[in-house]
């Protein structure tokens, strides 16, 4: 099973490769390949859930260790790899079976889907690297596939949005690099797990390098203080990109590496931890409330993408400070849970909300919210998808985010951070208010007499917007003890237990 | 020691570019410079005093060989570099077709 691991970085390096070589007189091989490899992949995603609940190690090249240093290249597929695989993979298949549709405005086809590959290709390498260097190269292999994704419509304001995006990501590379420089000067190894072991005792060294890679990390995440290239790269981007940026790789790129860093490789920290806990509120409130002024479609959603992140981040941080206190075992978990939690329900809504500023955009050809309107009788799956997820974002029961966002408040409330969990019931307030406005002006209200012959969008769209409305409404279920048993639990073991990483990775 | 301190001041009049400068050009060269200067510390980092290439062979035992190992980071920083450039100097072509301006200050369909 452990020989199944590099199939996520092969299957679609390959697709893209094979895409580029072939699509200059097979144009249309590229969104097969993209569709079955992501349909591949889901399976076997669902199949290592579900048979190996055991952390999977694998050696590129098989390189024993020498003199009990770990020198092979290791991928590591843990409980907590297993969410964001699940995450990378599922959205994917459901972008990019929208994107069939959605793409055939586009010249140079082949190239988009090219790209799409490579950009799947670096997440999953970011997720299951399992050494701090290859998780930069893969990252950066991610994140230049998707400054070409951004400015893939080459109009004046992509073209803008995607250099402000590439000399923001530039710089937080390099600030990652310099801080894997520093760990590999005073551990002497790269290997993740082998770090864990050798770093030095909690001190200023520590504290510097924490900045350094917060700081790097932070910015490809988004959070407060680094947000600022979000909302033009988001919103300028093809739907499907966006919905992949918005619902995937700030994820996979950003949070799930600051929560492994913070969790498993550090030495658990307060000051580390608080400043974590404060960027995501700060993140949070700011967020929503630049979203509410909002009246382009795919900004409002790339603003409430910062807050909503901000929420998982403050799951995740109440959960460190909890331990680093040594507080309550039973609150970290909880804490926890309702960040990886909100990570997972936040991938599936946003994409789908992306999805529908796609859907209404290819018809009607804007995303101003002032000039649509009445579109629900004329498209009514987009409106009712779009209905679905407006409602989960905004914590409406039964759908996922309702439950995610409860878990993270009581969490709070029971780690006595009351500001954090009144914070976080006002923005969900205002997240609702905001999306009350979408519902109204795009979708109610007068129908413009301009848009009297839109159509339903076709097939392909349509269907992949009413599965993750379905799933929407599928992930609440994880809140039932044996389904969280089997998903989110082994993920909250993972980093609960932060010293057995480096226990079952490298064997010490 | 001073040669961490060159680097350091190498990183910040890179960043100072990336800040100051409104050309999209200087911008980028500006970001190139700060790339040199973590590769510079890169390699800093791997360098014994007296240490000569790590290349193993019989007539050279019991030497003392550099660290090899940010060497091959440092080539794969610089692989990453070229791509990241090139395709910000080619969107600052497509941007000067399209304004037919550097200037970043004429750049602003995006606001808010």
């Amino acid at each position: 099973m452990n020989a199944l691991i590099p199939m996520y970085i092969i299957v679609p390096l390959g697709a893209a490769f094979i895409t580029v070589i072939l699509g200059r007189w097979l144009a249309s091989i590229g969104k097969y390949l993209l569709n079955f490899s992501l349909l591949y992949l889901t399976g076997l995603t669902f199949y290592l859930i579900i048979y190996a609940p055991q952390t999977l190690v694998y050696r590129v090249g098989g390189f024993a260790d020498a003199g009990g240093i770990p020198i092979a290249i290791f991928l590591v597929l843990d409980g907590f790899t297993k969410i964001l695989l699940l995450i990378i993979s599922l959205i994917g298949l459901m972008v990019a079976f929208y994107s069939i549709s959605y793409t055939k405005q586009y010249t140079g086809e082949d190239k988009f889907y090219a790209l799409f590959c490579l950009m799947l290709a670096g997440m999953f390498g970011v997720v299951i690297a399992g050494d701090i260097f290859n998780l930069y190269v893969f990252l950066e292999i991610a994140s230049i596939a998707s400054y070409a994704l951004v400015a893939f419509g080459i109009e004046k304001q992509q073209l803008e949005a995607t250099f402000k995006y590439q000399v923001l990501g530039g710089v937080s590379s390099l600030f990652i690099l310099t801080g894997i420089g520093f760990i590999y000067w005073t551990t002497g190894t790269l290997n993740l797990a082998d770090i864990a072991t050798q770093l030095p005792e909690a001190g200023f060294f520590n504290i510097f390098v924490s900045v350094l890679l917060i700081g790097g990390f932070g910015l490809k995440a988004a959070l407060f203080p680094f947000h600022s290239w979000l909302p033009d790269a988001h919103s300028s981007a093809p739907s499907p990109i966006s919905a992949m940026l918005s619902g995937v790789l700030i994820k996979a790129v950003g949070v799930y590496v600051i929560i492994r860093l913070f969790f498993n490789i550090f030495q658990l920290n307060y000051e580390i931890a608080m400043a974590i806990t404060v960027l995501g509120t700060l993140s949070m409130i700011i967020g929503v409330l630049l979203a509410v002024g909002q009246w382009d479609f795919k900004r409002l959603l790339a603003y409430h993408s910062i807050s909503q992140m901000g929420y998982v981040i403050i799951g995740v941080g109440i959960g460190l400070l909890v331990l680093t206190r040594g507080g309550s075992e039973k609150v970290a978990i909880l804490a926890i849970t309702g960040g990886i939690f909100h990570m997972l329900n936040h991938s599936v809504f946003k994409a789908l909300l992306f999805l529908n500023a796609g859907a209404v955009e290819y018809r009607t050809g804007t995303r101003d919210l002032k000039r649509l309107g009445g579109l629900a009788e004329k498209m009514p799956v987009t409106a009712g998808s779009s209905f679905i997820a407006s409602m989960a974002i905004s914590g409406i029961p039964p759908f996922n985010g309702f439950f995610s966002k409860v878990i993270i408040i009581i969490a709070a409330i029971q780690a006595g951070y009351y500001w954090l969990a009144l914070f976080a019931v006002i923005v969900s307030v205002i997240t609702l208010a905001s999306f009350t406005k979408v519902q109204k002006y795009a979708f109610h209200g007068e129908l413009h007499s301009k848009y009297k012959d839109v159509k339903e969008v076709p097939f392909s769209m349509a269907f992949s917007m009413t599965l993750l409305a379905l799933i929407c409404l599928v992930t609440s279920l994880l809140i039932i003890p044996g389904v969280r048993g089997a998903i989110l639990q082994p993920a909250v073991d993972a980093l609960l237990e932060t010293a057995r990483y480096s226990i079952t990775v490298i064997g010490i | 020691m001073i040669l961490f301190i060159l680097c350091l001041i190498l990183f910040l009049i890179g960043l100072y570019g990336v800040m100051v400068q409104r050309n999209l050009v200087k911008i980028i060269i500006g970001l190139a410079i700060m790339e040199y200067s973590v590769i510079l510390f890169l390699v800093l980092i791997g360098y014994i005093s007296g240490g000569t290439v790590p290349i193993i062979s019989e007539s050279f035992e019991n030497v003392l060989y550099v660290d090899p190992l940010p060497q091959a980071m440092v080539l794969t920083a610089i692989v990453i570099g070229l791509a990241t450039k090139g395709l910000m100097l080619s969107v600052a072509i497509r941007l000067y077709k399209k304004y037919g301006t550097f200037d970043i200050r004429q750049m602003n369909t995006l606001k808010g």
